[in-house]
């Protein structure tokens, strides 16, 4: 991610020209009271955003490249520090970083010149004592804690608890917990390794604490089902409290039902009522009260059913998608390809497509709609299904927690949107 | 038949694939390998049993064991615990499509090792095929089918048949008319040629 911190618009320019690798965008969050934004790449880096003004975001640059070219798969907001604690997640290290703004530095030190360099001792004829002068406003980020060795897979989830001291961590088969302050040692509470690993049938992809109550979690499978689990029950959660399970469609069956079904995120909402799960094509919301089947599902982009095995070969089908709610549950939100995202009205129903791509959105441009042709009358402005860009792919997202405000990466650009007809969720 | 031209084709697809993630940085994902053998095991068991509806059976003979263990997804994608590249299995790589014994050995072998769950049985389980899309740089260790052979004799001490069979589990989908490769000792005198 480059640095711009002299532009005041909403800066698309720090973006390189060129992509690599190591610049796509892997993980975006907002921190709990919406001031600060963090992005993780896939080079390890983490960049946290401060909002200054109503409608510029400052960019800070922290080069956090101790993670190596390790990628931050996940990120989470934790509620201790000046500003917060961020946590990362890259591989199977969890690490915390404090999170703080500082706006004033120390000059004046004895053996260290201006630019930080060693003075030479024989040059130095007396003493002076360092003072605070004002300076621009920064925000720092330190690593604080690593929480290392406590997965043997690949870390998909990190999840901080309502409680502010504990965390939990899901890998493909265990989920553990953790104290914030405690880094040498952490629980096990859910374990689906089978004693012989031929048995393996699922794996879990994602986990999440519910938002008010510090002992239900709940962990999604590769297998399309939910499980949410209640730690006052037993120390280990294997035996699940609730699943959450859709029966499968026979109509829709495929060589690829299974890989479709895999559930790829899941997000419990702000009232902790409900679940949002995506899976390839479509996006379900859960009723925790109710176990047969989604309340809502919305179809995400139904058009590509039909192209699941061109997909299977350029291994666009296992990608994984977030999705998140708005911060009244009323709007859910989630990527697709072509720098496409779509956004769901629960009360209605209805879904809308927007693009998020440099060309068409100038600063204070008003997003347009788009749409997919499948059919039927075509509009001016439909792209066809078969122009669908896959190498442009919206994975990861947030949501401001209060206010309509978006941010959303495509690939190693991070694009944010304000709603400024309503800028404040309307209270349900 | 359709189904049975596109059952192949995802079968050699996921089976490159599954090779190719091998030596990808990083180290495997347990996951998408757990993904990709899914679609294999569907893929073949369409595949067969869309052949089943085609060949009469009397060229299959006594319904033999199916290779159970290809049918287990954990079964295709046993992995390492450290991270560490598997010992290639030769087999793995096994891909002429054309021919219907190879996608069948393509998507039943044992295509990563697990160090933790090895056992004797499967360490040294052979399988035989055609090699002809085998890369050079793998050795060859075992015999090649000519085209159009079935069957061939398998020296009873290097069968571990029985082993290996009873240990797994059943299948959800069990196609039957598989040619065995593997032959059972007490009843090789009755396949072999």
């Amino acid at each position: 991610m480059g640095e711009d911190a002299e532009s005041p618009k909403i800066n698309h320019t720090f973006l390189r020209d060129y992509v690599t690798e190591a610049d796509v965008i892997s993980t975006v969050e907002f921190n709990q009271t919406g001031d600060l934004l963090a992005t993780g790449d896939k080079g390890g880096r983490v960049v946290i955003f401060q909002r200054e003004t109503e409608v510029s975001l400052q960019s800070v640059f922290s080069s956090l490249s101790a993670l190596g070219s390790r990628k931050v798969n996940q990120r989470r907001w934790a509620r201790q520090g000046t500003l917060g604690s961020t946590m990362s997640t890259a591989h199977k290290t969890i690490k915390l970083w404090k999170v703080s703004e500082r706006d004033k530095r120390p000059e004046g030190y004895n053996l260290k010149d201006e630019e930080g360099r060693l003075k030479d001792i024989s040059t130095i004829t007396s003493l002076q004592v360092p003072v605070l002068k004002p300076t621009d406003l920064m925000v720092e980020v330190r690593p604080r804690r690593v929480f290392a060795n406590g997965h043997t897979y690949h870390v998909n989830s990190i999840s901080v608890n309502s409680d502010g001291e504990t965390y939990l961590s899901a890998d493909d088969l265990r989920i553990n917990m953790w104290h914030l302050g405690i880094t040498d040692r952490s629980f096990n509470i859910v374990d689906i390794k089978p004693a012989n690993m031929e048995d393996l049938t699922e794996v879990i992809t994602a986990a999440e604490f519910h938002p008010h109550h510090c002992h239900l979690f709940v962990y999604s499978s590769s297998k399309g089902t939910l499980r949410l689990c209640d730690m006052r029950a037993s120390a280990l959660c294997d035996k699940h409290t609730k699943l959450f399970e859709e029966p499968e469609d026979p109509g829709n069956r495929s060589f690829f039902s299974e890989i479709i079904s895999s559930v790829s995120d899941v997000k419990f909402s702000h009232s902790g009522r409900y679940l949002l799960t995506r899976d390839y094509l479509t996006a379900k919301v859960w009723d925790i009260n109710m176990d047969k089947g989604p309340v809502e599902t919305f179809q995400v982009h139904e058009y590509l059913r039909s192209k699941l095995c061109s997909l299977y070969e350029n291994d666009c089908i296992f990608d994984k998608f977030e999705c998140v709610w708005n911060s009244s549950d009323s709007v859910i939100m989630t990527g697709a390809y072509n720098s496409f995202f779509r956004m769901f009205d629960r009360e209605t129903g209805r879904g809308v497509t927007l693009e998020a791509w440099r060309e068409s959105s100038k600063p204070r441009a008003v997003l347009r709609t788009r749409r997919v042709y499948t059919g039927g009358k075509r509009r001016r402005g439909d792209v066809g299904v078969d122009s669908l860009d896959f190498t442009k792919k919206i994975l990861h997202m947030a949501w401001h927690p209060s206010e309509n405000i978006i941010a959303i990466a495509a690939t190693n650009n991070l694009y944010i949107f304000q709603d400024r007809v309503n800028p404040e969720t309307q209270a349900q | 038949m359709e189904v049975n031209i596109e059952a192949r084709r995802i079968l050699a697809v996921s089976i490159s694939k599954l090779y190719a993630s091998r030596t990808q940085r990083g180290g495997l994902r347990l996951h998408r390998s757990l993904l990709l053998s899914l679609v294999m095991r569907s893929a073949r068991d369409i595949y067969h049993s869309s052949r089943e509806s085609e060949v009469p059976s009397g060229a299959q003979s006594a319904p033999e064991e199916p290779m159970d263990t290809s049918s287990n997804p954990g079964e295709q994608t046993r992995l390492p615990e450290a991270q560490t590249e598997p010992q290639p299995v030769l087999n793995s790589t096994e891909t002429a499509p054309e021919e219907p014994d190879n996608t069948e050995d393509g998507c039943d072998s044992e295509i990563i090792e697990d160090k933790e769950n090895l056992s004797p049985a499967k360490q040294s389980r052979k399988r035989r095929g055609k090699a002809s899309a085998a890369p050079d740089f793998l050795p060859s260790k075992r015999a090649r089918l000519e085209p159009g052979e079935e069957r061939y004799e398998v020296p009873l001490g290097s069968c571990r048949a029985g082993e290996s069979l009873t240990t797994l589990h059943t299948p959800p989908f069990r196609s039957k008319g598989l040619r065995r490769r593997m032959v059972q000792p007490s009843a090789s005198l009755a396949c072999c040629h």
